[in-house]
């Protein structure tokens, strides 16, 4: 199946989607391990200053760097997003699965749980079990890979539910393949397309997440920065300093973009009908 | 050419159809419809016959635009009908029925709010007249309670009903035209017979031309004044009926007519040395609709049901939808659990697990939708290797070579096994599930409504296939079908079942020339045979059709 992955042409929009996230993974690694600023120094004699060739992107109300936060930011933000997601498309997958495959009791439940979830806006659900877990890294992406789970879950029972009846399906069986070959083989990779849709979807509304939560001050704890934390933090300065807000809103912006790119481009190559001959 | 006749209600003139970047979908294309007459375009899939009839009602699918010729019904232009007057036409004038019965009626809205639409849209009648003709309509149909009818849903209605449905919306407004896009493709041969024939009273009655779209050259031989045969987007020939049967001049049109299935020899019965399956009052109940602390009354689907199939002989299992025959076959292959009886495969019950290896690999199904029995991820020849997945003691290059021999059997040359499915058309696909069936070599197949998805053209060769696979490999196969065309050539016996019992057994012969069963005289007279002549033409027949009438009336 990845035998053709290198050796087409990118679609544009792929190209630049990719380009924006391999961007991004570089300045996220980058910022791990070098900034031009200690992104945690306070100057007081350099607060506020416009973008300039000091500093790049202007200094915060504490005179610190905003390159420098946005780029350690870049990996906190990029990381809680990547694993959140991670996180709720496996157990999503595995639960919709479940659900999809055994039916009967089990599919209720699951239902009813999902169902009461989804009930509740993601974010408010998110607030409820970060007052219970405490607001930290690990906290915010437990959090917020619950709150995200039930959509996945929907999708895939969905998805497998009609699958099950389908022709390929039950030749399978008639074949005399264990059931979980079958869902293996045939049902599982042909849910991917849809969850993976959802999934580039859910990135984006993870790292909105992300900042909102900073934004209510459950977020990351102050001072480290993340790009929704310093999105908070300018809202006092909007007139007089608009840089504070304007490049963790960017890279935000950005990010979105690629990852919405590369997520149509992925979701076109695993799709064998899309592909031309 | 033109046939620019003068009593034409609507005459086309070198139509040309074109889907995009300049591809061409149908061209010149010229015919007339005269008042009162039924004209029928067969032609095969991608032949153009539909897109000239969305043409006709200026409902063509986006890429697909007009780009020459005229559509002139009673004296206008309708290419050149700007969309408002279009609309008066639509529905009014030229009334359509689709192919999908089971789509075209809107689920979320009663008969009675649908048929009235029309009525309220065309004409300015009051509610209560409005009702006391849609009342009329529905008994005309023969719909009993027309009142209970106008409250229910269409997912009351099974197929049949609704087509009668959808005809009784579009009858209502008495068009001087109607579009049937093949109105009875979906539905089963009994069926099909009477949704014909009420549409041909309804509108002979009305006066109502009848533009007839089909694949199926006997069925609408039997209705249509005049036949206009369409091949890749071109006329090859039209003109009436009989002539175009009596000597048809195309080639094509030959080939149209040479496809309907006709009975081959009777082969050599095998010998009776033990049956592969074999099957002792098996009866399979399907749940009924629970509520969350009521268990449903269950529906017998099939009751009682015995047969038994020798080793490379085909039992051929006929009967209406819902007659339970398909629920039989799936029971047989154990993709349903039966509720009673007894399945006995080279004389080993494999009811409970016993000797359910050697059934599996034994035991195979080719489904009758081939866009969905294939895994849409995988290329042909994985898909045709999947099977050989569980036969042991078998190196990759013997797997690699037995795939490539079957797939040379089923006709698909090596290079499709680099194919994804949706790259093949219909009858390949088809080819390519015979292919996964048969690759394990099984004792028997279960072929369900293998060849009814596709073209009567494809239909015959794949019927040919079925036949010369099986003996090459003599497998015995159970082949189910409403076709009983299709039954005629391929089956050895014929069990004809009805409410999920077998009301008809006997010899291929036996049944279709001397058919015990009332039954079993309505759904042969159902199909309409053509009789090759000595001089080269055809004759259209139906047998038992005296009989088979009285019995209805």
């Amino acid at each position: 199946m990845t035998r053709t992955w290198f050796g087409l042409p990118a679609s544009p929009g792929a190209l630049l989607g990719g380009l924006l996230i391999g961007v991004l993974l570089l300045a996220a690694g980058l910022g791990m391990v070098w900034t031009p600023y200690d992104p945690l120094a306070i100057d007081f004699r350099a607060r506020l200053q416009p973008p300039g060739p000091e500093h790049w992107l202007g200094t915060d109300e504490f005179g610190r760097d905003v390159f420098s936060r946005a780029l350690a930011g870049a990996s906190t933000s990029v990381s809680i997003s990547l694993f959140t997601v991670a996180a709720a498309t496996v157990a999503g997958m595995l639960i919709g699965l479940a659900a999809g495959y055994l039916r009967g009791w089990t599919d209720r439940i699951v239902v009813s749980i999902t169902d009461a979830l989804l009930a509740f806006p993601g974010i408010l659900l998110a607030l409820g079990l970060l007052a219970v877990l405490g607001a930290n890294k690990y906290g915010i992406i437990l959090a917020l890979a619950l709150a995200y789970t039930p959509s996945v879950v929907r999708v895939v029972r969905s998805n497998v539910f009609s699958l099950r009846e389908t022709g390929f399906v039950e030749a399978s069986r008639v074949m005399g393949n264990g059931e979980l070959f079958t869902m293996a083989r045939h049902v599982l990779p042909n849910c991917i397309a849809p969850v993976t849709v959802l999934a580039t979807g859910m990135f984006g509304w993870v790292l909105l997440s992300e900042s909102a939560l900073s934004f209510l001050g459950l977020g990351v704890p102050p001072p480290a920065p993340t790009w929704g934390n310093m999105l908070a933090a300018s809202r006092p300065y909007m007139s007089q300093a608009p840089w504070l807000g304007i490049y963790p809103g960017l890279c935000i912006a950005l990010t979105l973009l690629g990852i919405n790119l590369l997520g149509d481009a992925v979701r076109d190559r695993l799709d064998p009908r899309m592909r031309r001959i | 050419m033109t046939t620019g006749t003068d009593d034409a209600l609507l005459s086309i003139e070198d139509l040309r159809l074109e889907a995009g970047l300049g591809r061409v979908i149908a061209e010149n294309v010229a015919f007339a419809v005269r008042p009162g007459e039924i004209v029928a375009v067969v032609g095969e899939s991608g032949s153009g016959k539909t897109m000239v009839a969305r043409a006709v009602l200026g409902l063509l699918p986006p890429p697909v635009v007009a780009t020459a010729g005229r559509i002139v019904f009673e004296g206008r232009d309708l290419r050149t009908l700007p969309g408002s007057a279009m609309r008066r036409v639509r529905g009014a004038r030229i009334g359509m029925v689709f192919q999908e019965p089971m789509t075209s009626l809107n689920p979320a809205l009663t008969i009675g709010r649908q048929l009235d639409e029309g009525l309220r849209l065309h004409t300015s009648l009051r509610s209560a007249e409005r009702r006391e003709r849609i009342v009329a309509m529905l008994g005309r149909i023969g719909i009993d309670d027309p009142d209970r009818c106008l409250a229910a849903y269409p997912h009351e209605f099974s197929g049949g009903m609704r087509q009668r449905i959808m005809l009784a919306s579009v009858m209502l407004l008495k068009p001087a035209l109607l579009v049937a896009d093949e109105p009875t493709t979906a539905l089963d041969a009994l069926v099909q017979r009477d949704v014909l024939e009420l549409m041909v009273e309804l509108t002979r009655e009305n006066g109502t031309s009848v533009l007839l779209i089909s694949h199926d050259l006997s069925m609408v031989a039997r209705y249509a004044d005049r036949v206009v045969v369409m091949y890749r987007g071109r006329i090859v020939e039209q003109g009436a009926t009989d002539a175009i049967l009596l000597s048809p001049r195309h080639d094509y049109t030959r080939k149209l007519l040479e496809a309907l299935p006709r009975r081959g020899r009777a082969r050599a019965v095998p010998t009776a040395e033990g049956a592969v399956i074999e099957v002792r009052n098996l009866t399979v109940d399907y749940p009924g609709r629970a509520g969350l602390f009521r268990k449903g009354r269950p529906k017998r689907a099939v009751d009682g049901v015995s047969l038994s199939v020798l080793p490379g002989e085909t039992v051929a299992v006929v009967g209406g939808s819902g007659s339970g025959k398909t629920t039989l076959g799936r029971a047989i292959i154990g993709l349903i659990r039966p509720s009673g009886g007894e399945i006995l495969f080279r004389g080993r019950s494999v009811m409970g697990g016993g000797g359910s290896r050697e059934y599996r690999h034994g035991c195979q199904i080719v489904f009758q939708d081939p866009y969905s029995s294939l895994d849409p991820r995988m290329q042909v020849g994985a898909i045709v290797a999947e099977p050989l997945r569980l036969v042991p003691d078998l190196s990759a290059a013997e797997r690699a070579e037995r795939v490539r021999r079957v797939l040379s059997d089923v006709g698909l040359d090596a290079d499709y096994a680099d194919r994804f499915p949706h790259q093949l058309s219909g009858g390949q696909r088809q080819r390519v599930a015979i292919a996964r069936a048969i690759v394990r070599r099984p004792a028997f197949v279960v072929a369900d409504e293998p060849v009814s998805a596709l073209d009567m053209t494809v239909q015959k060769q794949i019927l040919r296939l079925f036949g010369d696979l099986q003996e090459r490999y003599g497998f015995a196969c159970l082949f189910i079908s409403h076709d009983l065309a299709a039954v005629e050539q391929v089956a050895d016996r014929v069990l004809v079942m009805k409410d999920g019992r077998i009301v008809e057994a006997g010899s291929r012969d036996d049944v279709f020339d001397r058919p015990q069963h009332p039954y079993t005289r309505r759904l042969l007279s159902a199909i309409p045979t053509l009789e090759p002549l000595p001089e080269g033409g055809f004759r259209l027949s139906v047998r038992h059709g005296q009989e088979a009438l009285s019995a209805v009336s």
